[in-house]
């Protein structure tokens, strides 16, 4: 974690179960506001179920989330203040502190602005490419047609609106390489694509957070590349921090500024990606999993 | 039953030379035969004595089966080429935008037009029934199917109460016309809003339901709202129904014999057609401020919000959506339309009672906006006119009963014919008349979707 920067979102003892299932067990960590941070494990290790709770899909049953949308770090005060108060966020001199785990998920999307991807893609299929980066900016246009009535009756402002929204569509269409497509279904287009777009999507709602579960499942290495070098450019140009889940190591070793390891609902290893390769615990439940890791493995341990 | 096999028979049917074509309509013929021998060939009735007699019926399973293969035949021969011949790639673009808006210009100045046609070709005597059996009949439902066409349609939720919000906004209208002598023009935009506002009541209880689920919830609450109008007798009158409920006024003008009245004021001759003609402009500029709404909600981020629902709840929630309100400005405004159309509907009759009110109606107005395609306004209007206008024509063939004999009734086959209107659409046009969804918003060309990429919703 980079020194002197208020981390954007700690979780803090997040545990789920699902019936008598632990999926997480009490599990902590934080996200650097700026960062990559990635999260890897074995397949069932409750990746998704820390998404799915960070992004309102599943209420926690226990545990904080506390997402910090300032530039300042916070007083412990005034975090226990908010925490005991019951609300759900609570304004700070430098802007504001979300506790997620009691938001719905949209307001978690919409307030705290924290977006995601899916990891069998969402995508509006029967509409177009456009139209999905469109619906993407509802809130504000919503606002922007008086919650329907000034759009209804053809105000300036919400045409005003529309325009911006269409302007900001097509920044990400030119981003994503979609622009010649921006007319076609969305469920035309090839999967590389599809995931793409989603991304681009996402990003259509200026979030402060992005989480992408599996952005590399099921791209060819060149599209995996070119997905490295775009999420690296999201994190630089756009002041966006980026928390992904991901199996394709090439893709978490070399963008990731800080790795999170579980297995089993439980935190391995939690650091940045050279003392993650090199930990023992990590070696043995995750790398050692693929034959052709295993090798590699070994030679890393035996010196 | 010549349509039993045809799935699997026309993808080589096309290539089927005359014999073969012959060979298979002579299979249907059997199936025909076989099918028609146990319904049709015998008949039993009782005579004089009580006695059962068989009378045999040859000359009907003839009949039937002679029908079976020919239809076979003209299938296999004439249509079953058709759609193969027409390639993927002829889908409407740019010209279909061209097509679809003269078409719907042209239908727009043919409803305009239609009383005065109406008017011109049979008299005023004759053009009542015109007018009001037929033009005003199928203005309501396309009124209704453009109201349920929001909900099913566009925001992918089933609702098979919607027959609920027209019997509450006619029982509304009725009953605050009655109580507190208030016009129809005032009684309108209240019904309007008293529906909508059950529309929400509605909406929220099932905002959790999706499928099938929703489905049998909103089939209920069309039954409690039905089941209340016939037991609270003391405000709604039971089964007698409220009657003497004021007609429509143009400007306070009354359309009645009267001194006051239209005519009189026109110094013109009266005629109850008057009324029909008035009563049609109405309900006409109420289903084009249906349609207007909807057409601007569609470009509205409501509207797209509501077409995102249907494609995908989970990732309009991701994008921080509030998928409560949205589906329950869907119910309300789907329903609010609904009253609009109840009001009327009152207005119209000068009576209303709970059989107007019946599943039967909730289930004709989705089937228009299933056949119709769902989304689509013009394939809604299209499926009204079929629906409502062949129902109608089926009381004017009166020749029938030349070839059936004295006692048959054709408007008792207008379940019959309803079903397999349904079958054939089913069998063609399995996503309805026009499946196909046009973007809300282009940057380049507009094109339409495919059918088949667009959800019909989970509720």
């Amino acid at each position: 974690m980079r020194a002197g920067l208020a981390p954007l979102l700690n979780v803090e003892h997040l545990t789920m179960r699902f019936g008598g299932l632990i999926a997480i067990d009490d599990l902590s960590f934080s996200a650097a506001r700026g960062e990559i941070t990635a999260i890897i494990g074995p397949n069932g290790a409750g990746k998704t179920t820390v998404f799915n709770c960070i992004t309102g899909f599943y209420k926690p049953s226990g545990g904080r989330l506390l997402f910090n949308a300032s530039d300042a770090t916070p007083s412990p005060d005034r975090i226990d203040l908010l925490t005991t108060s019951g609300a759900r966020h609570a304004a700070t001199p430098g802007g504001e502190l979300f506790l997620l785990e009691r938001m719905p998920d949209y307001e978690i999307a919409a307030r705290a602005k924290v977006a995601r991807t899916f990891q069998n893609i969402r995508l509006f299929a029967g509409m177009t490419v456009l139209e999905n980066l469109i619906v993407a900016q509802h809130n504000r246009l919503m606002q922007a047609s008086g919650w329907t009535v000034l759009g209804l009756l053809g105000a300036p402002q919400y045409a005003a609106a529309e325009r911006q929204a269409l302007d900001k569509a097509k920044y990400w269409l030119d981003k994503v390489g979609l622009s010649e497509r921006a007319d076609d279904p969305a469920g035309d287009l090839p999967y590389g694509a599809q995931r793409r777009l989603e991304i681009a999507r996402a990003m259509c709602t200026e979030p402060r957070l992005l989480c992408l579960d599996e952005p590399a499942a099921g791209l060819n290495p060149r599209e995996s590349a070119e997905l490295k070098d775009f999420l690296k450019s999201l994190q630089a140009e756009h002041a966006t921090s980026l928390l992904l889940i991901e199996h394709d190591m090439s893709v978490v070793m070399d963008i990731s500024d800080h790795i999170v390891v579980l297995e089993y609902g439980q935190k391995i290893s939690d650091g940045p990606p050279d003392h993650v390769r090199n930990d023992p615990k990590v070696i043995a439940a995750y790398l050692g999993v693929e034959d052709e890791e295993v090798e590699e493995a070994e030679a890393e341990i035996s010196p | 039953m010549a349509i039993a096999r045809e799935p699997a028979a026309a993808s080589d049917g096309a290539m089927r030379s005359l014999t073969a074509a012959i060979v298979d309509a002579l299979g249907t013929a059997l199936i025909a035969l076989g099918l028609a021998v146990p319904i049709l060939a015998l008949r039993t009735e009782q005579n004089m004595f009580n006695e059962l007699i068989l009378q045999p019926r040859w000359g009907y399973v003839a009949v039937a089966v002679a029908a079976a293969f020919a239809a076979r035949l003209f299938y296999l021969l004439f249509a079953a080429v058709r759609p193969r011949a027409r390639p993927r790639s002829a889908l409407p673009g740019t010209a279909g935008t061209v097509a679809a808006r003269t078409f719907a210009g042209i239908g727009l100045a043919a409803l305009v037009s239609y009383p005065l046609i109406a008017l011109a070709l049979t008299g005023k005597a004759g053009a009542i029934k015109w007018i009001d059996n037929f033009g005003i009949q199928i203005m309501i439902y396309i009124m209704l199917g453009w109201g349920l066409n929001i909900v099913v349609g566009l925001a992918g939720l089933l609702d098979l109460g919607y027959v609920a919000f027209y019997a509450v906004g006619a029982y509304s209208s009725a009953l605050l016309a009655q109580t507190f002598g208030l016009s129809f023009w005032i009684c309108l935009p209240l019904a309007g809003i008293l529906a909508a506002l059950w529309g929400i009541l509605l909406g929220f209880p099932v905002l959790r339901l999706r499928g099938d689920y929703l489905a049998i919830v909103t089939l209920a609450f069309g039954e409690i709202i039905r089941l209340i109008l016939i037991n609270w007798v003391p405000v709604t009158g039971g089964y007698a129904g409220i009657s003497g409920i004021p007609r429509p006024t143009l400007l306070g003008l009354p359309f009645n014999a009267s001194d006051e009245g239209f005519a009189a004021y026109f110094q013109i001759e009266f005629s109850p057609v008057h009324r029909a003609i008035f009563l049609f402009y109405v309900i006409l500029a109420l289903a084009l401020l249906t349609n207007w709404v909807t057409l601007r909600l569609r470009r509205l981020p409501i509207g797209r919000a509501w077409e995102a629902l249907r494609e995908d709840e989970i990732a309009c929630r991701s994008l921080g959506i509030n998928t409560t309100n949205t589906k329950l400005t869907a119910f309300a405004i789907g329903a609010g339309f609904g009253g609009f159309a109840g009001s009327f509907f009152a207005a119209r009759q000068g009576f209303i009672s709970p059989e107007s009110f019946t599943f039967m109606e909730s289930a004709i107005v989705l089937a228009i906006v299933v056949l119709g395609g769902m989304g689509s306004q013009i394939g809604v209007a299209i499926a009204a006119v079929a629906m409502i206008g062949g129902t109608e024509i089926l009381r004017e063939l009166d020749w029938l009963r030349r070839i059936f004999g004295p006692e048959f009734e054709p408007t008792q086959y207008r379940m019959l014919l309803f079903g397999l209107a349904m079958v054939l659409v089913m069998i063609w046009k399995p996503r309805g008349l026009i499946s196909s969804r046009m973007p809300s918003i282009f940057l380049h060309q507009r094109r339409r979707v495919r059918g088949e990429l667009v959800k019909e919703g989970h509720g």
